[in-house]
């Protein structure tokens, strides 16, 4: 029972493995039993949220902080199987095989959380990661210049190099502690925290991590798998990779590496750069999703500024923060999936008078995007408030304005598409036709930014109780 | 917690917060542009009346927090929801529910468009506007501080004029810009006080350098909402390109939470630093009373011109807050008040001209009195009032402004003095032209003069325009004890100051 989400992630994956044989293919057969298995990873997820355990020689470890993760990313998957349904940027003859692979990247994800254990970890990682790394080049060859393929072999290519970090990483814990286990290495560094070798070991490890959460200077991948990714895939990758990430950069804050002012300079010098950097780059963007990208490495960000309280107030506020991010970008993402006619990429203007277009699909933009930009009363501001809260109480001044400041410069952006939505007129764009499930994930999404914002209290007290857990 | 006199019965103030809110959501379901006329105008008359309990109820002797609600938000950050209101804000409320249903009336042809959205906009503003002037919570205030920026943009963006795109842009980045410091400072006070209960965070002893910090953070917000010289430029344009509904609600309320922002939090939260900065302040103020009268004075759209009139006004209004006697402040408070009237109705005035001529140009409507002479009657006691001739509203409030700086510094009160003159000389080039023009008018004789409803509309301003002018006692009475509460705490709070530094010396 405790890992009956995994579980259902391989059920889907095999599933579609079995359809995937099929000679010949019902499209709305597939679409439908990828919601359906959409649901019951998030129901096991549900379920199995209350579970605790310790699985296969105590490299597996069920806890509230790995179920609180799993049933975010159990959500967030539901919600991309519900607005991607329809796969307009996949060929349909290999839409079985995409879902094979979206699950096991979701399993991937779902295992990372809970691995305790170096080589379990890993494993995890490359299960997510190579899932996605073949997610990206499926997008069909609309354009003619083949730019999906050039975003896998760059997705690749990077990942790759973020993991090979991580490893050499993990190889020096191993050869400093001899143990894989996180329980193990823990104690066994603090007796010899004094050593470089153990600061640039744990910083090594989370490089790889950086990796996925898009900060700089492991940010480059970014605009261009963004853009090169189908808009389904993006929405996939812009959100749950990065729950994952989070949930990997706490356990491994926990480790004592000896020098923690470094480490929290180091974290302020990449907080700032990636704040600016994305928010600097996304001012000039035309394509939504190349700016929604660089807007993700400014919110990253914003998550280090948790991360380098180290501090368990601090951990909790960037699980909020991080999962209001999420919620906020697959709100976007509905959108962008919808709005697109034929899986296209869609310049900012192409959303001009959606208004009138999709009233409900607008709205959820504009909420979105207000919620992205840190105005009040949506998750983004609050999580803003309490990052800079914690932050300033350490005593980061500079970082904190410097931060607000940023808040300053991405409204900028963000309102130019809610401009487009709102005031530009449609100029004989065609209506947006959407079936209701997908607009109730949408209005779902909105409620939640908005009581995520409005009431926020239950949510830090969970994510707080779950970091304590593995402190 | 012992200066909220918490209210037992019925929660009156939440329920002004949250019955347009709730009126909102309402338009989600019924969406016919009908039926969202009638009910907004329904909802915000309804918040008009609630208020009236609260004039009836407020206790004038006592500077405490009245009808005040606390509840608990977010416990880990100590952060609560509490409302309240005393002499300095209740006149605010007020104001701001009554100028509402108004702003729906004067809607009611102009806008044809997306009717319910904008009505939407409206009441979700009407909730962010009153929480702003109630709230005693410092994050709770920045929320709905913050938050207006949304529907207030869209009334801009949506409904606005021809650069509607521009102005709306420069609105919300000017302000969201000045409001991020805001922000810093509210989290350092928390962090200094372990609350954000704004009362508690006043008249402590913080050092003069994080005084002095928070002040100019504090200040940079509030003077880019009054907005002082030199922090004006987005007005102007905002103004301008606003629909008539939008422009009384930023001109009438909007602008005076700068000024309320100011006496609530500069004063009490950072006392040294306001008497360090008072001066400049001052002179800033000057400037932008003698600035917003030049540039009034050479405008050709009307719109523009009582933009540009409006920073003249709000030039008086920061300089009665930070000549700090109790004059002074209440003239402020007044006239706060006053310019929300008056202004209002002269933005409404324009509008009614645009409706007709869709034109805001002087030259366009000149001579329009001759076939429009309820609207040139209404035009004209508007004007008066906007220069402060005696007998109308703003004369009692520049009197005691004026009095309250000779108090203070008599070169400071002459300063003033030809900012009055220019606000007689633009009003009166507004005027002539608008009602009389010259022998070459163009034909207006197809225009039509006010309807019922339209008369509807400025007639309680013009009660109000009379009744504060020719009796403003009753005013005076509701903002006199917190005022003079806060100046002696003010004041006291100096004077220990004074006293600690000759036992040091």
């Amino acid at each position: 029972m405790a890992i009956l989400p995994e579980l259902a992630l391989i059920a889907g994956a095999l599933a579609f493995f079995a359809l995937s044989l099929c000679k010949t293919l019902d499209s709305t057969q597939v679409k439908n039993s990828a919601v359906l298995f959409g649901f019951i990873t998030l129901i096991s997820a549900i379920i199995s949220y209350n579970q605790q355990a310790t699985m296969f020689y105590g490299s597996y470890e069920i806890d509230m902080y790995s179920q609180l993760f799993k049933l975010i990313i159990g959500f967030a998957l539901c919600v991309v199987l519900i607005f991607g349904q329809n796969l307009k940027g996949i060929d349909e003859s290999i839409r079985p095989e995409y879902y094979i692979f979206l699950f096991l990247s979701g399993l991937g994800l779902m295992m990372l959380v809970s691995a305790v254990e170096l080589i379990t970890l890993f494993v995890s990682l490359e299960l997510s990661s190579f899932a996605l790394y073949l997610l990206v080049p499926m997008r069909d060859d609309r354009t003619g210049v083949r730019q999906q393929m050039e975003a896998g072999i760059k997705y690749i290519l990077f990942g790759v190099l973020a993991t090979g970090f991580m490893l050499f990483g993990m190889s020096y814990l191993f050869g400093l502690t001899g143990s894989t286990y996180i329980k193990d290495i823990v104690p066994a560094l603090e007796s010899i925290s004094s050593q470089p070798a153990v600061f640039f070991a744990v910083l090594m490890v989370l490089g790889g991590f950086f990796y996925k959460l898009a900060v700089f200077p492991m940010h480059f991948w970014v605009p261009d798998i963004y853009e090169g990714a189908s808009n389904e895939t993006t929405g996939f990758i812009a959100t749950v990779p990065k729950l994952g990430a989070v949930a990997l950069l706490i356990r491994f804050m926990t480790l004592p590496t000896g020098q923690p002012e470094l480490l929290v300079n180091l974290f302020i010098v990449l907080a700032l750069c990636s704040m600016f950097y994305g928010n600097l780059c996304a001012l000039v963007q035309k394509d939504i999703k190349r700016m929604l990208g660089f807007s993700g490495i400014s919110h990253a960000g914003f998550i280090l500024l948790g991360l380098l309280t180290m501090q368990a107030g601090g951990y909790a506020t960037a699980i909020y923060y991080i999962t209001g991010y999420v919620l906020m970008n697959l709100a976007c993402f509905l959108v962008i999936s919808n709005v697109s006619v034929h899986g296209e990429n869609l310049k900012i203007d192409d959303l001009n008078g959606l208004h009138k277009r999709q009233p409900v699909l607008a709205f959820v933009l504009a909420v979105s995007l207000f919620a992205l930009g840190g105005i009040p009363p949506m998750v983004g501001f609050m999580g803003k408030f309490m990052l800079l809260t914690g932050a300033l109480k350490l005593g980061h001044l500079t970082l904190v304005i410097a931060a607000a400041f940023n808040t300053a410069i991405a409204i900028y952006y963000y309102l130019s598409v809610v401009k487009a939505a709102y005031t530009a007129d449609s100029e004989e764009r065609e209506n947006v036709e959407v079936n209701s499930l997908i607009k109730a994930t949408g209005v779902v999404l909105v409620l939640l930014i908005l009581l995520m914002g409005t009431l926020p209290s239950k949510f830090v007290a969970i994510a707080d109780t779950a970091v304590r857990t593995i402190m | 917690m012992d200066c909220l006199l918490i209210n037992e019965g019925f929660p009156l103030l939440s329920f002004l917060i949250f019955l347009p809110l709730a009126g909102a959501f309402v338009l989600f379901f019924f969406s016919s542009e009908s039926f969202a006329r009638l009910w907004t105008l329904a909802v915000t008359t309804l918040a008009a009346l609630a208020t009236l309990p609260l004039i009836s109820g407020f206790d004038t002797t006592t500077a405490k927090y009245q009808f005040a609600e606390a509840h608990t938000w977010i416990p880990q950050l100590n952060i609560n929801y509490i409302v309240g209101v005393d002499g300095i804000s209740i006149l605010l409320v007020i104001l701001t529910t009554f100028i509402m249903p108004l702003c729906v009336l004067a809607s009611w042809k102009y806008i044809k468009t997306r009717v319910t959205a904008f009505m939407f906009c409206l009441l979700i503003m009407e909730t962010s506007m009153l929480g702003v002037f109630m709230s005693l919570d410092f994050v709770l205030f920045y929320v709905l501080w913050e938050f207006m920026l949304i529907p207030m943009y869209m009334l801009i963006a949506i409904w606005g004029g021809p650069r509607k795109i521009y102005a709306s842009i420069k609105f919300f980045l000017y302000t969201l810009a000045g409001s991020i410091l805001l922000l810093v400072a509210i989290i350092a006070l928390y962090l200094k006080n372990g609350s954000c209960f704004i009362p508690d965070m006043m008249w402590q002893n913080y050092s003069t350098t994080f005084q002095i910090l928070v002040f100019l953070a504090f200040f940079l917000a509030f003077a880019i909402k009054v907005p002082m010289f030199p922090f004006h430029t987005w007005l102007p344009a905002a103004h301008v390109e606003a629909p008539t509904a939008g422009s009384v609600i930023l001109a009438s309320v909007l602008l005076k939470m700068g000024t309320y922002g100011m006496l609530r939090f500069c004063l009490p939260i950072t006392p040294e630093a306001t008497f360090a900065l008072a001066p400049y302040i001052l002179w800033l103020s000057i400037a932008g009373i003698i600035y917003g009268g030049f540039t009034a004075l050479a405008q050709n759209d009307m719109k523009k011109l009582i933009a540009y009139s409006s920073v003249g006004h709000m030039g008086f209004v920061t300089l009665g807050i930070f000549v700090l006697n109790t004059r002074g402040v209440e003239g402020a408070i007044i006239q706060m008040i006053n310019h929300g009237v008056t202004t209002g109705a002269l933005f409404l005035c324009v509008g009614m001209i645009y409706e007709r001529t869709h034109s805001r140009e002087l030259s366009v409507a000149q001579g329009c009195g001759k076939y429009m002479p309820w609207y040139a009657t209404f035009l004209v006691i508007f004007s008066l009032s906007s220069f402060g001739f005696p007998g109308t509203n703003s004369f009692i409030g520049e009197f005691l402004i004026i009095a309250g700086a000779f108090e203070f510094n008599k070169t400071l009160a002459l300063a003033s003095i030809p900012g009055a003159v220019l606000a007689a000389a633009y009003m009166l080039r507004m005027l002539q032209k608008v009602v009389y023009g010259t022998e070459n008018n163009p034909d207006q004789s197809h225009l039509k003069d006010l309807s019922v409803r339209e008369i509807a509309v400025l007639t309680p301003f013009l009660i109000f325009v009379f009744w504060i002018g020719l009796g403003p006692q009753p005013f005076m009475d509701i903002i006199h004890v917190s005022v003079a509460n806060l100046l002696d705490q003010l004041h006291g709070w100096q004077q220990a100051q004074d006293v600690a530094a000759v036992f040091l010396q």
